[in-house]
Order: C-alpha cells, then sequence, then structure tokens
C-alpha cells in the first residue's frame, strides 16, 4: 500500500508538472469486470432488459408528432439513415451554440422542434428510451468524441468536474474511478466509470438510466448537492468522460450492477 | 502540507446544540482540533472513546463505514473492501494521536487521498447535500469510540 501511495503521488506529481490533460490508464470497458452471467444477460438480446426500452424508444421514434411527422421521416424506418459513427461522436460541438451538446439534448431539441411535440424532460423515461433506441444503433461503433481543437477547453472544464471534491465525503470521481478500478468497494467491483454502455440497464435499481442518473446516483453516495440533469456542468462531465472513453465499443444497452 | 505543521488554537469550546432545520438531526458545534506531528494528541471535546460503539460505527455503512474500503476483524460481516490498507493490527502501527488525525482528516497527510474526512470542518466541504449542511460524517464522540476500537487491533 505505502508503495502504491508513492506511486500514485509520484504519477500525481509528473502529471500536474506536465500539465498532461488526457486519461493515461489502459482504458476497459466495466463489461470485463462482469460476472459471466451478467455478460451472458447482456450479449443476449432476448435476456438483456434493456433491450425492452430500445423497443420503447423505436416505437417513440416511429411515433406521429404534432407537426406531422415522426422522426422516421428525416431519419427513416428505425433509423437507418442515421449514420453509427456520428452517434459515436457524441457529445459533440453543437454549430449553432459553439458548445458541446449530449446525444440526449439533440433528441429533446428535435422532439420538440421539428416532431413538435412539446419537450420532454431530460433523463425522462421516454427521453432515456429514445435516446436507448438511437445509441443502440451505434452498437459496436468506437467511441470516438472529439477532444482537441475548439473541444478541447470543454473537455478540460469537463475534466476538472471530474477530479473536483464534492460532497459531505469531500471525494471525486476520479480517487476512485483512476486510481482504483478493478479493487473491491465493499461487495462492489470499482469500474473506470466508462460510458461506452449507456445508457445502461442497471440491476441495482432494474431500469435503464442515462449518463447523468448515474452520476446523481454517486453524487448522492458521496452526499453531495445532485445536479440538474441537462446543465451545463453535467453536459461537460459527459463529454469528459465519454472522451475518456475513447476507443472502447459502444454497447448500449449495457448491463451492469 | 504546510497546514499539518501549524499548531492550530485548540478551541473546545462548550457550544450550545444548535436545532437544524426539517428532520435533520441537531448540529453538533465543530470542535477545532490541532494537528501537531502527524497526530492529534488530545481527544476532540476531551471525550473518552467507546470500544464496542466504535465497532459498531466501523460496521455502519451510514456512519464510519470502514469496511467498504478496509478489511477487519470483523467475521460476521461478509465483502471488506480493498481500497484502503489492512486495519486487522492496526492499532499496533499507530499511537492514538496519529490514528485520530487519519480518522478525522487523512488529507492532512496525504492530499490526494480518497478517503473521506471523518471530522472536516463542514465549513470548507463544497456542494454538500442539504440534509449534510453543517454536520461531520462522525460526532466527536463517535470519532473517539472508532479511534478506542481500532487501537485494540494489535
Amino acid at each position: 500500500m505505502k508503495l502504491k501511495t508513492a506511486i500514485l503521488l509520484g504519477a500525481g506529481l509528473a502529471s500536474a508538472l506536465s500539465c498532461a490533460s488526457t486519461f493515461s490508464a489502459d482504458v476497459f470497458s466495466g463489461y470485463t469486470l462482469l460476472k459471466q452471467e451478467t455478460k451472458e444477460m447482456q450479449d443476449d438480446d432476448f435476456m438483456n432488459q434493456g433491450m425492452e426500452t430500445v423497443v420503447k424508444g423505436a416505437a417513440l421514434f416511429s411515433a406521429m408528432g404534432k407537426n406531422g411527422k415522426s422522426c422516421t421521416t428525416c431519419h427513416g424506418e428505425g433509423g437507418k439513415k442515421l449514420d453509427p459513427k456520428r452517434i459515436a461522436q457524441y457529445p459533440v460541438l453543437d454549430t449553432n451554440t459553439k458548445r458541446p451538446i449530449t446525444l440526449q439534448q439533440r433528441i429533446l431539441n428535435m422532439w420538440a422542434e421539428q416532431v413538435g411535440n412539446g419537450p420532454l424532460k431530460y433523463e425522462s423515461a421516454d427521453a432515456v428510451a429514445l435516446e436507448t433506441f438511437v445509441r443502440n444503433l451505434a452498437r459496436g461503433q468506437v467511441v470516438n468524441v472529439q477532444i482537441d481543437g475548439a473541444m478541447a477547453p470543454f473537455y478540460e472544464e469537463g475534466k476538472k468536474l471530474f477530479e473536483k471534491r464534492v460532497g459531505q465525503l469531500n471525494m471525486a470521481c476520479n480517487l476512485c474511478h483512476d486510481d482504483h478500478a478493478g479493487e473491491l468497494l465493499r461487495a462492489q467491483v470499482l469500474s473506470q466509470g466508462q460510458t461506452n454502455g449507456f445508457p445502461t440497464y442497471r440491476l441495482a435499481s432494474s431500469s435503464v438510466i442515462g449518463t447523468q442518473t448515474r452520476i446523481n446516483q454517486c453524487y448522492k453516495s458521496v452526499r453531495a448537492e445532485e445536479q440538474p440533469y441537462g446543465s451545463e456542468a453535467f453536459t461537460l462531465m459527459e463529454l469528459y468522460m465519454n472522451g475518456r472513453g475513447n476507443g472502447l465499443k459502444i454497447e448500449t444497452p449495457a448491463v451492469r450492477f | 502540507m504546510r497546514r499539518m505543521l501549524l499548531i492550530l488554537t485548540t478551541v473546545f469550546a462548550s457550544l450550545p446544540i444548535v436545532a437544524a432545520a426539517d428532520d435533520a438531526p441537531p448540529i453538533e458545534a465543530y470542535q477545532q482540533w490541532t494537528a501537531k506531528g502527524h497526530a492529534i494528541q488530545e481527544p476532540l471535546g476531551g471525550l473518552k472513546g467507546d470500544v464496542a460503539r466504535g465497532r459498531k460505527l466501523s460496521i455502519d455503512s451510514a456512519k464510519g463505514n470502514c469496511l467498504a474500503c478496509h478489511r477487519l476483524p470483523i467475521p460476521e460481516e461478509e465483502f471488506h473492501g480493498e481500497l484502503g490498507p489492512s486495519l486487522v493490527k492496526i492499532g499496533k502501527k499507530y499511537d492514538e494521536g496519529k490514528m485520530r488525525l487519519r480518522i478525522v482528516n487523512i488529507q492532512e497527510l496525504l492530499p490526494s487521498s480518497l478517503m473521506p474526512p471523518m471530522y472536516m470542518n463542514p465549513a470548507e466541504l463544497t456542494e454538500v447535500a442539504k440534509k449534510f449542511h453543517g454536520h461531520t460524517v462522525l460526532t466527536a464522540q463517535e470519532v473517539e469510540d472508532v479511534v478506542a476500537y481500532l487501537m485494540t487491533l494489535k
């Protein structure tokens, strides 16, 4: 433990000196930490309970809205005109606002503006179902978020939030998920907190949840104030967390404890 | 690190207990403590710890929750965490003062530690959930109970 602490301190010092910003450890999906039976559950669409949410999302995707069109009007039956490689790039830079936008926020905007169905609440069951359906179209694609150029400053801001101590327990995401992934927190194996499986089916809550709900669950654990969904801070964190997992394959809907 | 070397003023003020809003438990006045030589020699508030209570607090996930990250000689509980060092013989390693500082706030010694400070000044914390505003994780008495328990692990 002493040696390990010394290494961690050394690594922290080195990264502070070099201003290195990317998450340097080898990235791995939380899938690799699952029990065999959970892996089998995820891999088999008939057993993967997240698939119910994909089906629900598909129905919403083709449901006619007040503007006389559905998502399929532009994106094709079953979203076949959507580019899976583009889906794998989210969060992307929004050309209008010049700020990052998450996949769910993009869908919510379209839902209100194009389909004309009025606003859906961020992380509501329908919003998560739509996102799960769309992201599932990119299953097997490699996460490929832009983290350089115009996105670099936003990525850095997201990283700062990921590494900011919050709550009564005064903890930050990176303290567990960068430094202790694979180790046991009581009965639970800590993951790297990767988002390649999101929205994901959580066995603990028997529901599919989005990235931001998962962050709030961690915030609650460290007794921090839960943040509003779709907020600027959560958008930046989601950007960082996705970019940090660049290279991982999308598993939506993943199955996790 | 520099802060640790400073001798802080010890104020064991016997302030009245302040009632908190809603259903939250009353907020206990925060006891200032002095860190010197990697240790807090004086018991918080001059209180005396209780070994049996300390053992219970170490298990309680809403309290000390030591088991989340540490191995302890508590065989009736399954799944001891492994994020921190084993505490099975921790009483041999530290004297009471050093043990107290590590429980109160290990970040005074190791700024990058992930261990939650059990007795950090609530005013120095950020974005704390409303129901925990003004509270330390453990009360001064509970810190002393856990110190007393861990000192028996030899």
